[in-house]
């Protein structure tokens, strides 16, 4: 269970994150949406401790991860997979190196169960045989994949994607969304996930959390968000034009 | 906790304190950043495969410059000390002079502004790079150190290449200077060796090698930390690595007068 209490979180003058509350049930999909440029990005990066707030917590099983440090923060990163909105792959390693890194350095396995994992995770996503190639010379869209499938590969218990599918096309888009399911369905992880995929999103979702002016706006099923009274979400999800200012 | 806006005339206090106050933050990251990768070199598990990789990247792409440079170096000295000599009717000392201008002072820093300039820069751009596309995130993530990975391995890569550098250049250069001296000017091939091995002592090679180590773990420190605490975008990038290389190459030299001084 990941609990956010309060997040509050200001770069400069820029008020970003006002005070967020957030409860993500285990083994549940949340997915945040929102604005772009909302801090959506920025309330991930607090959940896996790479940015501290002003102030709240976020509990992870009843551990405060904004006041962890060195090795205990480690321990609860080890049951993470990130997917980061960039991708975040090493350059200097190939595909299937980028996959079998926390294999190797994480779990520690042996080469060949490495191999034999790297293998399938790279198929799972449906790269097979591109393995050899390096980040850079690859499709936007297979970086996006080799990031998932290096996030998963370690069967993590918590995974947060940032925007796991944008830039794809509409058909990876639904392969991705269901590769995820899938792996769900098998694993039980948590996942938060962070997307701008509407309607797609609403089929995986348990939950669906509106991220608006640094504070959820509305959280709940995906058919209840999509019935929503409320005009923020409704022009959200309609994607409806903004009216100018003060008008 | 409303604050009282502070008297005109006190504003400039006000600024020159901020400013060493963030001053001495700096100083304090760049230090704490230093003992961190001291204490990953110390502690298991060793990255030996990161280690090799590193001195390829930083000995091995440093070579053709380094032959370049300690060759040229070599004959400027041979030329420029030769024509001095002479005035005083003693060019027999060519050897000894080359020799020790190359050993204690030249060849050290010479070898590590050009190590600098070709590898250093290369490593904070590549770990520039690193952190603004998320990899070293990604590492801190995967309860992986990132320190462990890029920095403890070049600082460890620094130590071994830059003497190694050094010693190159040193006999590079003296060969240089024989080529001058001997070769074009006519100087007998025993006066230049015999005199050198007379007047050239260990402990001015040893010189030489603190020099050149500690060059090593300067070099290696400043481009990490620079590339590890980069600023936004490829604009970011372009003015760590600057400041990586002006910083390198002030702190070889300001800290070879030191060790001149300290030095027998
Ligand atoms: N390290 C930082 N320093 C300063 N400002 C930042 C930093 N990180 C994010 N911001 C600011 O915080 C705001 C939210 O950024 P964030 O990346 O979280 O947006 P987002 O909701 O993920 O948008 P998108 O959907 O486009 O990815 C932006 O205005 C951004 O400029
Ligand atoms: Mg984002």
């Amino acid at each position: 269970m990941i609990k956010v209490e309060r997040l509050v979180k200001a770069f400069g003058r820029q008020q970003v994150l006002r005070g967020l509350d957030l409860d993500v049930a285990t083994g549940s999909i949340t997915v945040v949406i929102g604005r772009s440029g909302g801090g959506k990005s920025v309330l991930l990066r607090h959940l896996i401790g790479l940015l501290r707030p002003d102030a709240g917590r976020v509990l992870v099983d009843g551990a405060d991860v904004t006041r962890l440090h060195g090795r205990a923060l480690d321990e609860v990163r080890r049951r993470y997979g990130v997917v980061f909105q960039g991708g975040a792959l090493f350059d200097s390693m190939t595909c299937a190196g980028n996959v079998a890194f926390p294999l190797r350095e994480k779990l520690r396995l042996r080469a060949a169960e490495v191999a034999t994992r790297v293998e399938a995770a790279l198929t799972q996503v449906g790269l097979e045989g591109m393995g050899s190639k390096y980040p850079a010379e690859v499709s936007g869209g297979m970086r996006k994949r080799v990031a998932i499938a290096r996030a998963l590969v370690t069967e993590p218990e918590i995974v947060f994607f940032d925007e796991p599918t944008t830039g794809l096309d509409p058909i990876l888009v639904n392969t991705i969304h269901h590769l995820i399911l899938e792996l769900h369905r098998k694993l039980r992880f948590t996942a938060v996930m962070v997307s701008h995929e509407i309607p797609e999103i609403f089929e995986i979702a348990d939950t669906v959390a509106m991220l608006h002016e640094g504070r959820i706006a509305e959280v709940g099923p995906p058919a209840v968000i999509q019935a929503s009274p409320n005009p923020v979400v409704r022009q959200f999800i309609r994607g409806e034009p903004e009216r100018a200012e003060g008008a | 906790m409303t604050e009282r806006p502070l008297p005109l005339t006190l504003r400039p206090l006000d600024a020159i304190g901020r400013w060493a106050i963030a001053v001495v933050e700096a100083l304090g990251r760049f230090g704490t950043f230093l003992g961190q990768a001291l204490g990953t070199i110390l502690t298991p598990p060793f990255k030996f495969w990161a280690f090799v990789d590193r001195i390829h990247y930083i000995g091995y792409r440093s070579l053709l410059i380094i032959l370049l440079t300690g060759g040229f170096t070599g004959m400027v000295l041979g030329l420029q000390v030769y024509f001095t000599l002479v005035r005083f009717g003693s060019e027999a000392y060519l050897g000894p002079a080359v020799a020790l201008s190359l050993i204690r002072e030249l060849g050290p820093v010479l070898a590590a502004l050009m190590v600098t300039g070709r590898a250093g820069s290369a490593l904070t751009a590549e770990i520039g790079i690193m952190r603004i596309t998320e990899q070293i995130d990604a590492l801190t993530v995967m309860a992986l150190s990132p320190i462990r990975y890029l920095v403890a391995p070049s600082i460890l890569a620094g130590l071994v290449t830059f003497p190694l550098m050094t010693a190159l250049f040193d006999a590079v250069g003296i060969f240089g200077g024989y080529l001058v001296g001997v070769e074009l000017l006519g100087l007998s091939q025993g006066t230049y060796f015999g005199e050198m091995q007379s007047f050239v002592d260990l402990s001015d090679i040893m010189t030489g090698f603190w020099k050149s180590l500690s060059f090593g773990v300067i070099v290696t420190w400043v481009c990490t930390y620079k590339g590890f605490t980069v600023g936004h975008g490829a604009e970011g990038v372009a003015k760590a690595t600057t400041d990586a290389v002006v910083l390198s190459s002030v702190l070889i030299l300001v800290w070879d007068y030191f060790m001149g001084t300290v030095l027998p």
